[in-house]
């Protein structure tokens, strides 16, 4: 059983601890990603979509979320800042020379700056919960749903955040730059972490990881990208045609 | 030929050093790194200077005594071998070389380009052993294994614990010379009885000598002299997390 007579956790389960809320967080950003691309199937299935992730079990679901991740995110920072603080302890006098071993070695500007791109990342969310979670809803107004369902119409609030403002366009861009750096060493990192690798898997689960990093942060820029660019095609005022996917979020078994 | 090197050089664990530059002509290309500084120090000494303090023993690349860092990279940078088997040949004519020694808290400087390694044998004493007899060589004939288990065993045991994988390592961590260390035991029957507890106390003794946490850079794997995978530090975590909740 764990020793808890000695308060200092070994440099092992910090690793882990780094890989499980790392890898947790990145699910989060698949389910995140999946959840911004129903804006593509039109303002009914958007607004559906938040709708339902605000009313889902009775309302309990975004809550436990958002104190999940919250957890996830000081647990994440603390044990990555751990390692961090260790590594200056452990070389108090550097080389002269720094170089890249090549070969075998993972090791680059992803790798060496992860705290860095992390504290970046923090700000960002930051400021992308002020443009979204906190935004002044009341601005936007409510849409009606074919079922009666009053839902606010955060269709509106994304095209109008996005539309015509460079400059939040040009910031979000740079945001998934350092998403994209972190996560190119991260994925594969936490995986390493856990002790889930192999010989024979370390190469492709290399691959993999950057794949993904790469895959979200392209993923997130559609969103404002095209909205900034494709001004005719994402009308704020759009009137909604129902489809079956709005529906299906919509229906009562659902909103439970 | 004829190379200009930047040495570290420092009297003594608490005296200040600094990188002195030297020049060494007259080199056959196929001498080795070594027998260069060898050449060197036969010229200071008939100067009257002090020689260059460094460490070597075999110098054919099997007892981990040697390790220089060499322009940055530990053992230089050829990667799969020892400081000792590095040739001249690899550096052309009129080349300058920073020679620093390996750098890490756990690792003291003793002088020059030595430093003192035996936090490496104090984690050994914490679980790098089997307590019971092993009996001797014949005795290993009578416990069939299979040939890929031997291999992956010695693929592990095949560190000679020179610290270059610490001295590479961007945080001076010890997790690949620990994890080729728990790993070599895992799948030999003889290493099954100190297994549950193996991780835990040589893990525990690797953080309190000073080392530096694990960051995943693998930048060990690249300069180590035996190629020794980072999927060993991932055997590590296994074992940790097992003999955590063996217990």
């Amino acid at each position: 059983m764990i020793n808890l007579k000695e308060p200092q956790v070994s440099s092992v389960c910090k690793k882990m601890l780094t890989g499980i809320t790392g890898l947790s967080l990145v699910m989060f950003l698949v389910a995140h990603l999946i959840g911004n691309l129903t804006l593509f199937a039109g303002p009914d299935v958007f607004n559906a979509y938040a709708q339902f992730l605000h009313h889902f079990m009775h309302g309990m679901f975004i809550r436990i979320a958002e104190v999940g991740l919250l957890g996830f995110f000081a647990l994440h920072i603390w044990s990555a800042l751990s390692v961090q603080r260790s590594k200056k302890k452990a070389r108090p006098a550097g080389y002269e020379v720094n170089a890249y071993a090549g070969g075998a070695s993972k090791k680059s500007i992803h790798s060496l700056y992860m705290a860095v791109s992390g504290i970046t990342i923090l700000v960002f969310i930051i400021i992308h919960l002020i443009n979204f979670k906190y935004a002044d809803h009341d601005v936007v107004g409510t849409m009606t749903m074919e079922n009666g369902i009053e839902v606010t119409n955060v269709y509106k609030l994304v095209v109008l955040t996005f539309q015509g403002n460079f400059g939040l366009v040009l910031l979000y861009m740079v945001a998934m730059g350092f998403l994209c750096s972190h996560l190119l060493h991260g994925i594969w990192s936490a995986i390493q972490s856990l002790g889930l690798t192999r010989p024979s898997t370390i190469p492709y689960l290399n691959l993999v990881g950057m794949a993904i990093a790469v895959a979200l942060a392209v993923g997130f820029l559609l969103l404002p990208l095209l909205i900034f660019m494709m001004r005719g095609t994402f009308d704020p005022d759009a009137v909604p045609e129902y489809g079956t996917h709005a529906r299906l979020m919509l229906a009562p078994w659902m909103l439970g | 030929m004829k190379v200009n090197l930047k040495i570290w050089r420092q009297a003594g664990p608490d005296a200040p050093g600094k990188l002195v530059d030297y020049s060494v002509e007259n080199i056959d290309p196929s001498q080795s790194f070594l027998e260069m500084l060898d050449t060197l120090n036969e010229q200071l000494v008939k100067s009257g200077q002090e020689p260059v303090a460094f460490e070597s023993d075999c110098r054919e690349g099997i007892c981990g005594n040697c390790g220089l860092v060499i322009n940055g990279v530990a053992h230089g940078a050829k990667g799969g071998c020892t400081t000792c088997e590095i040739r001249m040949r690899q550096y052309n004519d009129g080349d300058t070389i920073t020679v620093e020694p390996f750098r890490a808290r756990a690792f003291p400087l003793i002088k020059d380009l030595v430093v003192n390694r035996t936090a490496f044998d104090r984690i050994m004493s914490k679980g790098g052993y089997v307590a019971m007899n092993a009996g001797s060589a014949q005795d290993a004939n009578l416990q069939p294994i299979h040939q890929d288990l031997a291999e992956a065993a010695m693929d592990a045991a095949s560190c000679i614990g020179c610290g270059a994988c610490v001295a590479a390592c961007p945080n001076a961590s010890a997790s690949l010379f620990v994890g080729a260390k728990v790993s070599q035991y895992t799948w030999l029957p003889q290493g099954q009885v100190e297994r549950s507890t193996r991780a835990l106390k040589m893990v525990k003794q690797m953080d309190s000598e000073g080392f530096g946490d694990c960051s995943n850079h693998a930048e060990c794997e690249a300069v180590c002299p035996k190629e020794i995978s980072i999927a060993n530090i991932s055997r590590m975590r296994r074992e940790f997390s097992k003999a955590l909740f063996a217990r």
